[in-house]
């Protein structure tokens, strides 16, 4: 999968981001670390933050796309 | 069969529980490992599971934890994230603090690892 649709994904989720990255980190298309920064995820547990990461990315998630995923998460004022 | 009961049973009578694919001695994925190691780190006592030793234990337990990937790491039944999660309150000094305001300052006395079998 390429790191554009799953951006788009994220992008969908997180409208309000200011900080949203995807990068490939193998080259093999299945290996992601993905950053987001945003407002809606201020005052939410890491663990919160990132159950929003994974319903935005849950269709490649379940279909077996991502075989992993890296998760960085931050709130934005 | 569903492993539920059982992986509840585990959450209940372990304090850290680490869902894992592979064991502490043979860990097969570095996700795995990272999450092994920050809680070797801060002290804990591990009660591991691996799940590679059946598919169906990963199914059920996302089940109970909505939580899609591997490793898990919970404290007191309660998850506290995967491996990025934990490094990063390791980092921030918050993984020994969740630790000791949990299970007590006495937490890393003991220091002990255990593997837990579902089967």
């Amino acid at each position: 999968m390429s790191t554009v649709r799953l951006k788009s994904l994220l992008e969908d989720a997180f409208p309000d981001a200011a900080e949203l990255d995807v990068l490939d980190r193998t080259g093999g298309g299945d290996h992601f670390q993905v950053v987001v920064t945003a407002p809606s995820l201020t005052g939410l547990s890491l663990v919160e933050q990132h159950r929003r990461v994974y319903e935005a990315l849950a269709a490649p998630l379940a279909d077996g796309t991502i075989h992993e995923l890296r998760i960085k998460t931050k709130g934005a004022a | 069969m569903s492993y539920g009961d059982k992986i509840k049973e585990v959450l209940d009578g372990s304090d850290v529980v680490l869902f894992m694919k592979g064991t502490p001695q043979f860990a097969m994925c570095g996700n795995s490992d990272r999450a092994l190691q920050a809680l070797r780190r801060a002290g804990a006592s591990v009660t591991a599971v691996d799940v590679l030793s059946d598919p169906q234990i990963r199914q059920d337990l996302t089940a109970i934890s909505g939580w899609p990937t591997i490793p898990q790491v919970f404290v007191k039944g309660e998850l506290v994230g995967g491996a990025d999660i934990v490094e990063e309150l390791e980092a921030s000094g918050e993984l020994s603090e969740t630790l000791r305001s949990k299970l007590g300052d006495g937490y890393a006395s003991a220091r002990d690892e255990t593997v837990a079998s579902l089967a």
